[in-house]
Order: structure tokens, then C-alpha cells, then sequence
């Protein structure tokens, strides 16, 4: 893989898609980002940030979730380019 | 073979990389079923939502609009209550009449009178006059804004402020809630998934004033904090001291969140993920229908239910003497120098304990002291009412804190009932009853004894 | 013959759930506390072709997994209180997360029926569903529905009606994992349903017992320990 494009979601632009590669997350935090459809794998288009810059709203899985800082940071991935 | 035997078993072949494998498999065979069972007509999104939220949700606009939306919502439910609150009262009161009527019809005794209807009646039909207008204003309104998928974005918007004190960005709209009554707030909670983020929320909802503690709080801002003011003035000032008190609320319950997490409540584990659902526009008659019949009519009964009884207590109190002084009045004088310790005084005092079941209750108890009628009390006329209270030795610094005690004091019967369902534990109850009651004696203590301190009083 | 029936709905948060279970049920709904828990139950009756059946609306939640109290009211109501059928209300305009939560309760239980709702407004959106397509795939009825203007209601209470009364099946098609998670599965199926028999289906209990559920551990032996109480009375 290009590390190069090895971002986290936090690290996303607005409009940036992400393929999530791994989520260095435990517990019931980790197991409800899975059951949103944070799965490695799964295509995360960054939406944008709140007024104070934090959370920020993630599309998953045909649906808008928003994260706080603390865990957006921990979920990498790849940046995916713009068909 | 057992069932925790088999549990053991499957636990030692088993891996923690197990959860992530089920999960990820069940979402690609979701995935799978998509790609053959849904196809998409148009190339273009709808993108309604993002317009929205590209507005609601705007570094400019997201706060101004929230507050506007706030205030719509207040005005919507103060001046459209009014009228109608007016009308029942009057209605009841015409009543009154009749049963009255009725009770010398029948030769019925005094005090079967005074408690049934000079006690239970005017209690009861007191606090369902002053509660169930805005309530049937208030929680409609807010309905429509959540089926609308509006709240959402205010928890999205403010979360940065909460997180700051350890609480979750949905605890703004229990805060809202609170605005309105606080008993359903405490219900409401429920939408904060991480525990300890909900009890938080449930824990400090009381520093919001409910519609209960309005009444009050406008009434003794006008009277005592703009009174050398006139016109528009006036009204602003009026205005500026309820929004001073309200932010002091809202001060106190970020601190009290911020005090919990660190110390009570430190390392409850805690998670936040927050749905922004798309905007749909809520089928408006069955939304308003539904929340008046759940919530609105809940809150009351249960509201009524514990008001009942407290309003035969008090006029029980104020018509048994013992010697030539009411039971009402021996009350009084015992809690007198603890009320004057926080400028206050023993009427105070008692009309906030036995308003303990509603707040909507404390003024007319406090003028049933005041004006020793010996069943509650209204006064038609503001004037009026100021000089009861100078006759009995009010100051502004006595309204400010009978306005800070209002605010900081324990939630009312009902809420406290509803903390206790949601909690399910009395040692949470007894705190949620315990931390405002401290502060409740704390603040008004420290601003008065700073006052005659200052030589202002 | 018995004539009622209990149905259970389940679902996402923000799937329109709760208005089909007022489309259904109307004002002839209550509140009952279940089990408990804090976490109250909205119950209410709907009649059909001389059927009376009990809806209760299950907390919504994003999975099955008891990662909160939501979550396991939601599955011991299905799995130890057996509603007759459970319904799994979908949201179709965003079916892949929604998918997920139909797949756990396909595992969990026989009588499925697969609701698509907000259809109307998927279909505005360009968002085409064969529902055909995905009843072969699961193996239980998908209906499409919109609750919000009552539409797909009489194909959905005759569906009910035919499931209860035996002329349709379900043979929900359980999802198949890696090689590594079957073998597992494998091992100790067996052995768990010498232990259960038919009540619960041993497959979902076994892949739950390797994810480690302790909550629902604790809830079999307290049911168990129930069960012992009632047959040494009766």
C-alpha cells in the first residue's frame, strides 16, 4: 500500500473518500463504530466539520454519523481517489 | 454439560479478532445484496439534505439560528399559553362557585370544605391551569423539530462545548427539554446512549428552569430588578436579568457535569456516535396529536397525583392551630433563622418545601403565608404584589435569591420520581436531590452575607 | 384454535418504525414495562381477517449485539420471548446499514418478514428495490412499504396473515462465514443443541457464545433458573 495515502478520518477534507483499514479502537466504542458500518473496508466520504470544528460527520454505509476527534483520529485508511 | 461450560469452551478456541470478522463479513453480504437487489435511476443525489445542512449546520449561521429557533419556540409558548392558561383558571374558579354551592347545599362542614375544595380542588386545578397551556404548546413544538431531523444538528453543533466538561452534545436538547418541564427531560435522556453521559444529563437537568419556575422568575425580575426603570426599558432590563439567571444555570450545570466526570462518575466508560438522519418533513397533526396524548398528558396527571395531596397537606397546615398560631406558622417561625442566614425568611422557606411536588405552586403558598388567607392565593395586581413583599421586608437582594434558589434548588416531586425510574437507584436519586439542594444554600448564602458585607442591604 | 398472534418490530433508530407501529396500532397503543428494565415497551393491537395480533415495538438499535440495554431487551425479546413474527423495519434509502441488523435477526429467528419502508421516498431519490431479488436471497418475505402514506399495508397484513396461518414459510438463508468461524461454529453447535434442543436456534447461540456474551450467558441462566422455579410450582 502507499503510505502516502495512509490518512485518518480526522485528517480528511471535506469530499475526501477513505477505504478504512484498520480501527485502533477497544471496547463498546469499537463495537459500535463496526456496527455502523466502520468496517475495514468499507468507503467513508468525509462531510463535513461541525461549527466548532469538532465532531465531524462521516457518510457510511448510506448513512451521515458524526465522530469527535479523539476517535476519528484512530480509524485510518486510504485515501481513495475521485472516480 | 452446562451452558457457562460451553461458554468456557467456545471462549478458548475462540479469537478477539472474532466480533470484527462476523461484523465485516455480515456488512459485505450486505454490500452483496445491494449491488444485485438495488439499482440507482438517477445519476444526481438528492442533495435536500446537505443544502440544510450546509445551513443549520454553517460555521455563520448554525448558532444564530439555533437561538432564534429557541427563542421562536419560548415565544411561541409563553404568549400563546397565557390566554388559555387565563381561561381555565377563570373557568375553575367559576366552578368553585358552584361546588361551593353544592357543599352549604348539603350542610357539609367547614373543614370538609377547606380540604376538599379550598385545598385539593384549588391545588389541583391551580397547577393544571398553569401547566397544561405551555405544555401543550411546548412539547408539540419540539416534536415537530425532532420528527423534522433538526435536533440532531443542535447536538452536532454544540457537542464541542459539552465535550469540554465530559458530557455528550445530545444533553443540549435535554437541557431544552428542561426548559419546558423537567420531569420529561429526565425521560428524554434515554437518547444519550453512554451511561455516563446520560447521568450526567439527568443529574443536572434541574438547573435548567422549567416552565414551572418561569412564572416566578418574571415576576421578581420585573418587580424588584427593574423597578427604577420604565418603558421599553424596563422590559429589557427584565429581560437581561432572566437571561443573566438562565446562563447562570446554564454555568452551573457545565460545572456540575465538569465536577461529576472528574470525580463520581471518573472512568464510567463512555462512547459517542451521533446520526444525522435525513430531513423529513413530520406528518404535522398526528406529531402534535401523539405528543400532546404521551407526553404533555403524562406529565400532567402525574404532576396532578403528587400536587393532590400536597395541597391538602398545606391547607391542613394552615387551619389546624395548636395554641393561637397555625401549625403553618410554627413551621414558619423554626425555619426563619435559617432562611434569614441566606436573606431569606420562614415563608420562603416553607412555600419552596411544600412546593416540593410542583414549582408552580411555591408563589401562591408563599402568599397564602404572606396574606395568612389560609388557602392559595393569587393577586391580581403586580402593585399589589410588590408591596406584600416590601411589607415583609423584601429587598432586591432578597428577590435575587429567592430567584437563585428557584433555580439552583431540588428538582420537584415529579422529577425526582423520574430520576428514580431512570436510574433505578436511590443513591443516584439522593444526589440529583442533594447537589442542587447544597448549591440551592450556597450561592443565595454567599450573595447575601457579600451584600451586608458591602453595606448594600 | 387460537386467534392471536404477537408481533414483534424491530429496527434501526430513524427508520420510521415507530410510525408504522402508529399506522398499525393507532391510539389503541400503552406503555408496559418489560422484563424489568429500564427500557419501556410500546405495545398495541391491530385486527385482520378475524386475526387479533399484539405489536411491540422493540428499542431501535443499530445492532443485536447487547452493546447496551437497548440492544438486549430488543433480543431477548425475540429470542426468549418468541414473538410469532418479527418484523424487521428497513429504511430504504440506506439498506446496506440497514441490511445488517435483518441479517443478525435472520440468524436469530425462523419467522422473519423483511419491511422496506420510506420507499416513496427512496423512489423520489432514484433508488429502485427488487424486492424479488432480495426475498430469494434471504429466504423470507421483503415487502416494500412507506408508513408514513399507509402504502404496501394490505400486502403486508396478508403476508402476516398467510405466515401465521401456515401457507407461506420462511427458511431465512443464514450467512455463511469464513472457514475459520464455521469450523468453529461447527464444534460446538452440536453440543449446544444436545444441551437447548429446537427453543433457540443452537447456530446464532454458538457464534454468540464465541463472540463472548456474558449478558446473554447471564440471561439464559436466569431464564433457566425461572423455568426450574415454574415447573417445581406447576
Amino acid at each position: 500500500m502507499d503510505e502516502s495515502n495512509k490518512i485518518s478520518l480526522f485528517q480528511g477534507k471535506k469530499g475526501n473518500l477513505i477505504k478504512i483499514s484498520s480501527i485502533s479502537l477497544e471496547g463498546v466504542m469499537r463495537r459500535r463504530l463496526l456496527d455502523l458500518g466502520f468496517v475495514p473496508g468499507a468507503i467513508v466520504e468525509v462531510i463535513k466539520k461541525s461549527p466548532l470544528g469538532d465532531p465531524i460527520a462521516f457518510r457510511v454505509s448510506q448513512t451521515t454519523i458524526a465522530l469527535r476527534k479523539e476517535e476519528s483520529m484512530k480509524i485510518e485508511g486510504e485515501l481513495v481517489n475521485h472516480e | 454439560m452446562n451452558m457457562n461450560e460451553l461458554f468456557s469452551e467456545a471462549q478458548a478456541i475462540s479469537s478477539p479478532q472474532l466480533r470484527d470478522d462476523i461484523v465485516q463479513q455480515l456488512y459485505s453480504r450486505s454490500r452483496e445484496l445491494c449491488d444485485v437487489g438495488v439499482s440507482y435511476t438517477k445519476t444526481k443525489a438528492d442533495t435536500r439534505t446537505e443544502k440544510l445542512d450546509a445551513i443549520f449546520t454553517s460555521k455563520i449561521w448554525g448558532f444564530p439560528i439555533m437561538l432564534i429557533m429557541l427563542g421562536v419556540v419560548f415565544y411561541l409558548t409563553i404568549a400563546g399559553a397565557n390566554i388559555p392558561s387565563s381561561m381555565l383558571a377563570e373557568f375553575f374558579g367559576w366552578l368553585e362557585g358552584y361546588i361551593t354551592s353544592v357543599f352549604q347545599f348539603l350542610h357539609a362542614p367547614d373543614w370538609l370544605h377547606g380540604i376538599l375544595v379550598l385545598g385539593l380542588y384549588r391545588g389541583s386545578t391551580w397547577v393544571i391551569s398553569v401547566m397544561l397551556p405551555p405544555m401543550a404548546i411546548f412539547f408539540p413544538t419540539f416534536a415537530l423539530l425532532e420528527n423534522y431531523g433538526y435536533l440532531p444538528r443542535v447536538a452536532f453543533n454544540m457537542d464541542r462545548l459539552f465535550k469540554f466538561v465530559g458530557a455528550h452534545g445530545k444533553q443540549s436538547l435535554t437541557m431544552a427539554m428542561g426548559f419546558g418541564c423537567n420531569a420529561a427531560a429526565v425521560m428524554s435522556s434515554r437518547i444519550i446512549e453512554s451511561p455516563r453521559e446520560r447521568m450526567l444529563a439527568i443529574l443536572t437537568n434541574n438547573f435548567v428552569p422549567c416552565n414551572g419556575r418561569w412564572g416566578i422568575l418574571i415576576v421578581l425580575a420585573s418587580l424588584f430588578m427593574a423597578a427604577n426603570f420604565t418603558g421599553g426599558f424596563k422590559l429589557l432590563v427584565t429581560t437581561g436579568v432572566i437571561v443573566g439567571i438562565v446562563l447562570f444555570g446554564i454555568v452551573v450545570t457545565f460545572f456540575v457535569s465538569w465536577a461529576l466526570s472528574k470525580t463520581l462518575l471518573k472512568g464510567v466508560p463512555t462512547h459517542y456516535t451521533l446520526e444525522l438522519p435525513p430531513y423529513r418533513r413530520p406528518k404535522f397533526f398526528d406529531t402534535v396529536i401523539r405528543s400532546s396524548l404521551t407526553k404533555s398528558w403524562t406529565v400532567l396527571v402525574r404532576a396532578v397525583k403528587v400536587a393532590a395531596p400536597a395541597a391538602i397537606l398545606t391547607w391542613v397546615l394552615a387551619n389546624i392551630h395548636i395554641g393561637d398560631t397555625s401549625i403553618l406558622l410554627h413551621m414558619v417561625e423554626f425555619l426563619d433563622p435559617f432562611g434569614k442566614m441566606l436573606g431569606l425568611d420562614g415563608y420562603i422557606m416553607l412555600a419552596f418545601i411544600l412546593g416540593l411536588p410542583a414549582n408552580e405552586i411555591v408563589l401562591p403558598i408563599l402568599l397564602m403565608g404572606y396574606l395568612s388567607t389560609g388557602s392559595l392565593t393569587e393577586v391580581d395586581s403586580l402593585v399589589d404584589l410588590k408591596q406584600i413583599f416590601l411589607d415583609h421586608g423584601w429587598t432586591w437582594v432578597t428577590a435575587l435569591n429567592v430567584m437563585l434558589f428557584s433555580l439552583l434548588h431540588y428538582p420537584c416531586g415529579t422529577t425526582l420520581v423520574n430520576i428514580y425510574k431512570e436510574t433505578k437507584s436511590k443513591k443516584w436519586t439522593f444526589l440529583a436531590f442533594l447537589i442542587p439542594t447544597v448549591l440551592a444554600i450556597v450561592v443565595p448564602f454567599i450573595v447575601y452575607q457579600t451584600a451586608k458585607l458591602l453595606g448594600w442591604v | 384454535m387460537n386467534n392471536s398472534y404477537r408481533i414483534a418490530l424491530a429496527g434501526n433508530p430513524n427508520t420510521g418504525k415507530s410510525t408504522l407501529f402508529n399506522a398499525f396500532t393507532g391510539l389503541r397503543q400503552h406503555t408496559g414495562n418489560w422484563a424489568g428494565k429500564t427500557v419501556s415497551l410500546a405495545e398495541g393491537t391491530v385486527r385482520h381477517k378475524e386475526k387479533n395480533y399484539q405489536i411491540v415495538d422493540l428499542p431501535g438499535t443499530y445492532s443485536l449485539f447487547s452493546n447496551s440495554v437497548d440492544e438486549e431487551v430488543a433480543r431477548n425479546y425475540i429470542v426468549f420471548e418468541k414473538p410469532d413474527i418479527t418484523l424487521v423495519v428497513l429504511d430504504a434509502t440506506s439498506l446496506e446499514r440497514n441490511l445488517n441488523l435483518a441479517l443478525q435477526v435472520l440468524e436469530m429467528t425462523k419467522n422473519v418478514i423483511v419491511c422496506i419502508n420510506l420507499i416513496d421516498e427512496a423512489e423520489k431519490k432514484g433508488i429502485k428495490i427488487n424486492e424479488r431479488i432480495l426475498t430469494r436471497k434471504l429466504g423470507v418475505p421483503v415487502i416494500k412499504i412507506s408508513a408514513r402514506n399507509k402504502i404496501g399495508f394490505p400486502m403486508l397484513l396478508d403476508t402476516i396473515d398467510r405466515l401465521v396461518s401456515g401457507k407461506i414459510e420462511c427458511n431465512p438463508v443464514q450467512t455463511t462465514y469464513n472457514e475459520e468461524i464455521e469450523e468453529k461454529i461447527t464444534t460446538i453447535e452440536s453440543k449446544i443443541s444436545n444441551l437447548v434442543g429446537n427453543t433457540i436456534s443452537s447456530r446464532w447461540l454458538a457464534l454468540r457464545l464465541l463472540d463472548g456474551d456474558k449478558a446473554l450467558l447471564t440471561e439464559f441462566n436466569r431464564r433457566l433458573v425461572l423455568n426450574d422455579q415454574v415447573r417445581r410450582e406447576a
